[in-house]
């Protein structure tokens, strides 16, 4: 599978172990993904927050990029990153003047050929029925809350993906790798998202509520495909329990983490090493 | 849409008493009532951009039955919900959506916008209130830390085309300082950075693309100048 790849700035950042677990989960299914050269930030919600337009020139940069490069799908991993891309094009496709104007303010072309998929979508692409054969370590002990946040599923029509209520996908590939996920309330709840520096507290509030209800529901770990919910559930834990008053000990897990134990890959290699929240 | 053609929408409403629609469209103007609709808010720039960028949210469809507060999450802790940021605009009162509190609390969840029966994009109206308040400088004075917050990560861009984040706290912390005044804000995650280091998440110099000349101009065809 011939795969662009679009980090994003927190998994060339504080999320890079985001980026070892994905290269080191997809190598191992032989899955190279190529990172697309100059790739520029999405702009995030600073860009869809204080400027319109420049939230979609900045994703629409990446989108003729790839094309340039001569890429056809593109992993973005982070949701808020594919959510970003995704919207422009969809803006794009909807509007031939605002496709005009947008190609000129970027210098670049952006036909809409580019297809963007998150994590999960390239693992449906692989294959669970070629997975389930590969996983050496079935996850018997392990029950996954899988929490979903906000991006991945929403909005429904322009992430076109899963149930943006009930989504089962994380589930499917869970139970694939022997593991039992648990049946919880907050799968798809936001967990504070990019407040974590400049509104701290909403943070504390509404992940400590998560991660509540996942304890509650009989889950020993969490598992995410997003590098702000991991920020947001595993770095800031220890000042939610220090908040709260709560103890919750959960760890939380990238997907690519989950697949690649199964897989047979060691924790050190997929830099599970390099979390906050230990297993015990 | 006309301040008239809103107002029709009211009435409509208004006529249905003893409905949850009713009483959600009570719960929603309740807040109102100190406040003139018409003459507060003479035509100017502000409310015809507003308009413009609000266009495609489908705003005026809002019917107040209150599903995009119910399934908030930061809806408890604030001035507004957002069915009455969404009301505000609907009566015509700009501006108090624009200086409210809600609209900075909003972490853009997109919940809201998911489960309007109307395809009202509520999240869509909080960006639109963000753009414009900024650009009036209206923005809630209380709010400054998660403003001086969202320009310090476009300045960041701006500068280096991805993210660096040590430059991105070290304004965001020298910004917001003014309002927050104290030096356990200007200090409070210093203690992160050892535990960022042992776990080789700490980037001392962030990463830059090679062509900045054209996200500069990029930012600058959108009209994005730096924030000072």
């Amino acid at each position: 599978m011939r795969l662009a790849y679009y980090p994003g700035c927190a998994l060339h950042g504080s999320s890079n172990d985001y980026e070892q677990s994905l290269r080191a989960c997809l190598g191992k299914l032989e899955v190279e993904p190529q990172e697309i050269r100059e790739w520029i930030c999405c702009g995030a919600t600073a860009a869809h927050a204080l400027n319109h337009k420049l939230s979609i020139a900045l994703p629409a940069r990446n989108l003729a990029l790839a094309e340039q490069q001569g890429f056809e799908d593109l992993l973005a991993p982070c949701p808020m990153c594919s959510m970003q891309l995704l919207k422009a094009a969809k803006l794009m496709d909807e509007d031939a003047s605002l496709r005009r104007e947008i190609s000129s303010v970027i210098e670049g072309e952006v036909s809409g050929r580019v297809q963007v998929l998150n994590l999960i979508q390239v693992f449906q692409r692989i294959g669970l029925d070629r997975i389930k054969p590969a996983v050496k370590n079935p996850l018997a002990d392990l029950k996954p809350a899988c929490y979903y946040g906000c991006l991945l599923t929403r909005p429904p029509d322009v992430v076109k993906f899963d149930d943006a209520e009930q989504p089962s996908s994380l589930e499917a590939i869970m139970a694939v790798l022997g593991a039992k996920p648990v049946d919880w309330n907050y799968r798809t709840e936001c967990c504070g998202a990019g407040m974590t520096m400049a509104k701290e507290e909403t943070v504390l509030e509404l992940s400590q509520r998560i991660l509540a209800d996942a304890q509650q529901h009989g889950a020993n770990c969490l598992v995410t495909a997003c590098p702000m919910c991991h920020v947001n559930l595993d770095m800031k834990q220890g000042d939610i329990e220090r908040h709260s008053g709560d103890r919750f000990g959960l760890p939380v897990y990238y997907l690519t983490d989950l697949v690649g134990l199964a897989l047979g890959i060691s924790p050190e290699e997929l830099g599970i090493d390099r979390h906050f929240v230990k297993k015990v | 849409m006309s301040l008239f053609s809103v107002r029709k929408i009211t009435i409509g409403l208004g006529v249905v008493p003893g409905t949850a629609g009713h009483m959600a469209l009570a719960l929603a103007t309740r807040t109102e009532t100190t406040v003139p609709v018409e003459s507060s808010a003479p035509p100017n720039s502000s409310r015809d951009l507003l308009t413009e960028i609000l266009a495609p949210t489908h705003w005026t469809d809002c019917y107040q039955c209150g599903k995009c507060t119910a399934g908030c999450p930061v809806a408890a802790g604030v001035d507004m919900a957002p069915n009455q940021v969404v009301r505000a605009l609907q009566l015509g009162n700009f501006e108090k959506a624009m200086t409210s509190d809600a609209i900075w609390a909003c972490v853009s969840c997109q919940t809201c916008s998911t489960r309007c029966p109307q395809s009202v994009d509520c999240a869509g109206i909080m960006d639109a209130l963000r753009e414009v308040s900024l650009q009036r400088g209206l923005a809630s004075p209380e709010q400054k830390t998660v403003v001086a917050f969202q320009q310090a990560f476009l300045n960041n861009i701006r500068r280096n085309g991805r993210l660096d984040e040590i430059e991105l706290i070290a304004e965001f912390k020298l910004r917001a300082l003014p309002s927050e005044r104290s030096l356990r804000f200007l200090f409070k995650d210093a203690g992160l950075a050892p535990q960022l280091q042992k776990r080789q998440k700490l980037h001392l110099r962030g990463e830059k693309v090679k062509d900045r000349a054209l996200v500069r101009r990029i930012f600058e065809r959108c009209g994005d100048g730096k924030h000072a």
